[in-house]
């Protein structure tokens, strides 16, 4: 495997995505990601110098909408699926210690 | 022939001219699923009791005239990842488990506007994120034509479900052949319109540049008057696309005299199973005596669609599949302390091994000192494969191959190796890169009774091309049944109790 | 034998727009509602919403470019910025990074050094965040998404600032440019302007730039000061005694007068920006650059100049007026319903200024209308109220902008003009006051104000001075 992916790289990830994976889920996803990183990296090949990034496939440009209110009072629904509500605000564990 | 057995359109001519009731109809398809969920499990939610009184009023409305359109009164089963108004929408996930959206997607609201039926809601991959439906939370959904077989994915649960006769029709979504695949294992029709075509507001999304909403049914007819219905240019979806005409209809013809069709010798290569390569090269044929012109040629690129497609798909699905945390709706861990510990808790908890999976390689690809090595190079990479399907449709009208190198694996044979698993998107991925319609059609079975698929696939806002293509082949083969829909009296019987237990 | 510091400064200044709905949804950005009454999928980050640009946040965004002086980027996209916080509905927050809307302008600011022009590094238009309120007692935070959604964009500036002083003079030119353009309030007390402030030292004289640090949640300009002394103390003393600065991002505690670290382990600030693909690229016409261009209103330095030109006022008074917006366009409307500009800059620059500093307001605050401060100057100059009577009843129409014709005469606070009962009641005050009056026939001058004061507290402020002036005079 070309890709090693080390014990650091899967902790880092893991705190940019907000994911905490057990010893063994570690393991697999160091395997997993260094696979399919060499498999990626077949793009290398490719000469793509001077070619433009292309992440809308089609030109559309200038969507926009009016500065006009539309939506009405949307709270009720708004926390209709929280975990955790109080006074129509989400509840979170706190947020500043300091 | 029994109700079930009707395409959409047929049944809802026959609605229409109140030779069948929509509570007739609806009643069908509810007791075919009480049937044969068991053997198929294609529904995460079936909404019986919310289905029949939608009957009743859908039935007013057709007789008192405000409905005529062809789809009124049909019932559809649509893809679990499309938000219904006060009907739960998991993904297949259990981060989602309770999620009850409070607005409907889109296209939903158009075929409600039509008249449709909503039987319930179903199974895929987590967050559309496999090719087999194993990766749902809520578990798998069998092939209909063998149930030791995957159905596909991730639409898998549409595709079964119209391949059971547990619906008429279906709605899926197609992010790197989520429709085209699984209707190829299913042995159904289903169309992946081009980009901007289908609003996907409500579309709970996987890799936003690549995700389309598409038809799902028996046949060509039925794809293309669902196509019909769905499609609108939405001012809520900056992605949308104000196309001149939306008549997919008018493409059903039985005529492909002088059409110029290209097949890739790269979809013919290595990895193709024999048996598919022989379908579908028959029905290139087919297609010739028809009167198309038929030539192979080199599209070129094909490799690499699959690399650029996985880099783009997780970098867009680490960041949309963020927003499930804990805090707003849907699975929030039990025991954490602090906020980091329960937005990790939760998404460790909620999210299955292979949504994880892509969340850590996109939020590697996008992490600091790789965006240009990988994203970036995957866009480039997908500009030159934009390019490819630019310069072979200067010459070709319709572009033909499979829609998988292979019929339905085995349960289980498919995860233990994502990579592999990748590998049997092949077909498909390119499509949604370029932003092109693509449709699958049933082209046969192989040895072991499986269906296989015939990818269709036309320029840029041409589906009619690939429809008509389909259409004509269609033509020269009758629908084949699958099993579970052919034997369902004994299956009903069989699973009655079983149901029971539930 | 301590060296000589220089401070290098840079602001990232977040301004939130004065549109009408959010800058991806129809939601009001009214200000003050119950929790999540301004809320949708959309700025919720419900599965499957998707965000549509409000025109007007490029329109504002291009005419605050174009006032800075910047060159607009006329193909513009937007980028998602990835971390997670509570108040941050989606996780990612839409923004710009690759092709930010205006970049490369600069504005002049002025100090007793003189003048001198700090560079704007570029302009960009994002979403704000939602609000987190705290409770100490349960140990939990309260997410509303009310503000979640409202435009802002974020003028960054070159690092061209080196004292508090040019900080502040560069804030204050650039408040009185957006305000003008009518693109925000700015009000830091709401939270609509707020800065974050980027700083370094290095010895006088050395070319390259220190290591920086940024302060965030600094609330007001006197806090900027502060924040800004207090972080150059604390990095000189860290130089000075052989450590490092650090490149870090510091939360800046005006109470307690000293910032702190905001890092930590789940804090990565690697934010995986990339394209946003639910939105489309923006494409700026020449001609709708052009219509912006054609569009600005009159700012401030020009105003200055032209009520220099055109009203004759001197200049310190040209400039208090033209200090906030609000205050000038109170001015030229009272000017055109009664002319007298200098009166009316008496007015505004006298009373109003006292005033507002009375109740703690900003011009932006002002409520009463031109039409009564018109009609107060009138009645004031028509000798219809004294001078004490009309500050009276400009207080009232500072605070209730009530209708001064209608109030003074319902009060009947109308100067008594009438001799004979005037030459009553002075006659009255010569009697009683005959030590006052032998004091003024002696010929202390002061003395007649003693009487002049007595008349009007006799005729409860009512009279008009000068004919109590007068009468005195010649009676005694």
């Amino acid at each position: 495997m070309a890709n090693v992916i080390s014990d650091e790289t899967i902790e880092y990830v893991g705190i940019l995505a907000k994911l905490e994976l057990s010893g063994e889920e570690k393991e697999r996803a160091k395997s997993d990601m260094g696979k399919m990183l060499d498999y990626i990296d077949k793009l290398n090949e490719l000469d793509t110098e001077g070619v433009e990034p292309m992440s809308h496939v089609f030109p559309v440009n200038n969507v926009f909408r009016e500065d006009v209110v539309e939506n009405g009072d949307g709270g009720e629904d708004t926390i209709a699926n929280a975990p955790e509500a109080r006074d129509r605000a989400f509840v979170v564990p706190k947020t500043v210690d300091q | 022939m029994g109700l079930l057995e009707l395409t959409a359109v047929e049944l809802g001519r026959r609605i229409r001219a109140g030779e069948v009731s929509v509570e007739e109809a609806t009643r069908a398809a509810l007791d075919a699923i009480r049937a044969r969920e068991a053997a198929v499990h294609s529904f995460v939610t079936v909404e019986e009791d919310g289905a029949l009184k939608r009957a009743g009023e859908v039935q007013k409305l057709i007789d008192d005239g405000t409905l005529t359109g062809p789809l009124a009164g049909v019932p559809v089963a649509i893809k679990d990842n499309l938000c219904t108004k006060g009907m739960l929408t998991t993904c297949s996930s259990k981060i989602l488990y309770n999620f009850v959206p409070t607005y409907t997607a889109q296209a939903v609201e158009n075929l409600e506007a039509a008249g449709a039926v909503i039987l319930g809601k179903t199974n895929m991959d987590e967050f559309a994120m496999g090719s087999t439906t194993e990766t749902s939370a809520y578990g798998v959904t069998r092939n209909p034509w063998n149930t030791e077989h995957v159905p596909g994915g991730s639409s898998g649960g549409s595709c079964a479900a119209v391949a059971a006769e547990e619906c008429f029709y279906a709605l899926g979504s197609d992010t790197g052949g989520s429709i085209r695949q699984p209707s190829s294992f299913c042995g159904v029709t289903g169309i992946k319109p081009t980009y901007g075509t289908v609003s996907r507001y409500g579309l709970i999304a996987y890799g936003s540049s690549l995700d389309q909403i598409g038809p799902i049914a028996k046949d060509v007819t039925d794809c293309a008057t669902i196509l019909e219905i769905i499609s609108s240019y939405d001012r809520k979806d900056s992605t949308s696309i104000r196309r001149e005409a939306y008549d997919f209809t008018t493409a059903l013809q039985d005529d492909v005299a002088g059409m110029k069709i290209g097949i890739p010798r790269d979809y013919l290569g290595e990895g193709i199973d024999p048996e598919v390569k022989a379908a579908v090269l028959a029905a290139a044929k087919t297609l010739e005596d028809k009167g198309a012109h038929v030539e192979e040629f080199d599209l070129s690129l094909v490799e690499y669609a699959i690399p650029a497609y996985y880099v783009i798909a997780a970098a867009e699905a680490s960041s949309n599949l963020a927003r499930f945390d804990g805090v707003k709706y849907g699975y929030r861990a039990k025991d954490y302390e602090g906020l980091h510990s329960m937005y990790k808790k939760s998404r460790s908890e909620g999210f299955g091994a292979e949504a994880k999976r892509r969340i850590m390689l996109g939020s590697f690809v996008l992490s600091s000192g790789y965006y240009d090595a990988y994203y970036l190079k995957a866009l480039r990479t997908k500009a030159l494969i934009k390019k490819a399907f630019d310069k072979a449709f200067e010459k070709y009208d319709v572009i033909l191959g499979p829609a998988a190198p292979t019929t339905a694996p085995k349960l289980g044979e498919s995860l233990s190796d994502p990579l592999k698993m990748y590998l049997g998107d092949i077909y498909t991925v390119s499509v949604n890169l370029a932003g092109l319609p693509g449709i699958s059609v049933p082209c046969g079975l192989d040895s072991k009774g499986l269906p296989i698929g015939l990818q269709l696939i036309s320029d840029s806002f041409q589906e009619k091309n690939m429809i008509r293509a389909a259409y004509a082949y269609e033509q020269t083969r009758p629908y084949a049944r699958s099993p579970i829909a052919r034997e369902s009296r004994q299956q009903a019987v069989l699973t009655g109790k079983e149901a029971d237990h539930e | 034998m301590s060296k000589e510091y220089e401070t290098v400064i840079g602001l990232e200044v977040h301004v939130e727009l004065a549109t009408k709905t959010k800058i991806f949804c129809s939601c009001s950005t009214a200000f003050g509602s119950a929790p999540n009454t301004h809320t949708c999928p959309v700025c919720t980050g419900m599965p499957g919403s998707l965000p549509v640009l409000n025109k007007q946040v490029v329109e504002y965004a291009m005419a605050v470019g174009v006032a800075m002086n910047c060159d607009i980027n006329q193909y513009c996209k937007f980028d998602r910025k990835n971390y997670f916080y509570p108040d941050n509905p989606q996780n990612y927050q839409i923004s710009q990074l690759y092709l930010p809307i205006c970049h490369d302008g600069g504005i002049e600011i002025e100090t007793e050094a003189g003048k001198k022009t700090i560079g704007i590094h570029e302009i960009h238009m994002e979403e704000d965040a939602g609000k987190l309120v705290h409770d100490d007692w349960t140990g939990e935070s309260l997410v509303d998404f009310n503000r979640s959604g409202v435009p802002l964009i974020e003028i960054v500036s070159e690092p061209d600032m080196r004292s508090a002083e040019e900080v502040i003079a560069y804030l204050d030119k650039l408040r009185m440019i957006v305000q003008y353009l009518g693109a925000s309030d700015c009000k830091m007390q709401e939270g609509s302007m707020r800065a974050d402030v980027n700083l370094s030292v290095r010895e006088v004289g050395a070319k390259e730039f220190g290591t920086r640090t940024e302060m965030k949640n600094i609330g007001s300009f006197k806090a900027i000061a502060r924040a800004i002394e207090a972080e150059r103390e604390r990095q000189i003393d860290l130089l000075e005694s052989g450590e490092c600065v650090v490149q870090e991002t510091r939360r800046w505690n005006d109470d307690k007068g000293y910032s702190y670290v905001m890092r930590s382990k789940e804090d990565a600030q690697d934010y995986r920006y990339f394209p946003e693909p639910d939105l489309v690229p923006v494409v700026i016409s020449d001609e709708w650059l052009q219509q912006v261009r054609d569009r600005q209103p009159e700012l401030r330095d020009e105003k200055l100049q032209r009520y220099m030109d055109e009203f004759e006022l001197p200049e310190y008074d040209a400039r208090i007026l033209t200090s906030a917006k609000k205050m000038a366009d109170v001015f030229e409307e009272t000017v055109v319903l009664c002319g007298k500009p200098k009166k009316v800059s008496n007015w505004l620059m006298g009373e109003t200024i006292r005033l507002l500093k009375e109740h703690d307001m900003d011009p932006e605050d002002i409520t009463f209308s031109p039409e009564n401060l018109a009609k107060l100057i009138i009645l004031a100059d028509a000798g219809t109220v004294n001078s004490s009577v009309a500050k009276e009843v400009f207080e009232k129409i500072f605070e209730e902008n009530i209708d001064p014709e209608q109030y003074v005469k319902e009060q009947g606070l109308a100067t008594v003009n009438d001799e004979g009962a005037l030459r009553e009641t002075v006659e009255q005050v010569i009697r009683d006051n005959p030590q006052s009056v032998e004091d003024y026939r002696s010929g202390k001058e002061k003395a007649i104000g003693f009487l002049v004061g007595q008349t009007m507290k006799a005729m409860k402020g009512k009279a008009n001075p000068a004919m109590v002036n007068e009468l005195l005079r010649e009676l005694l």
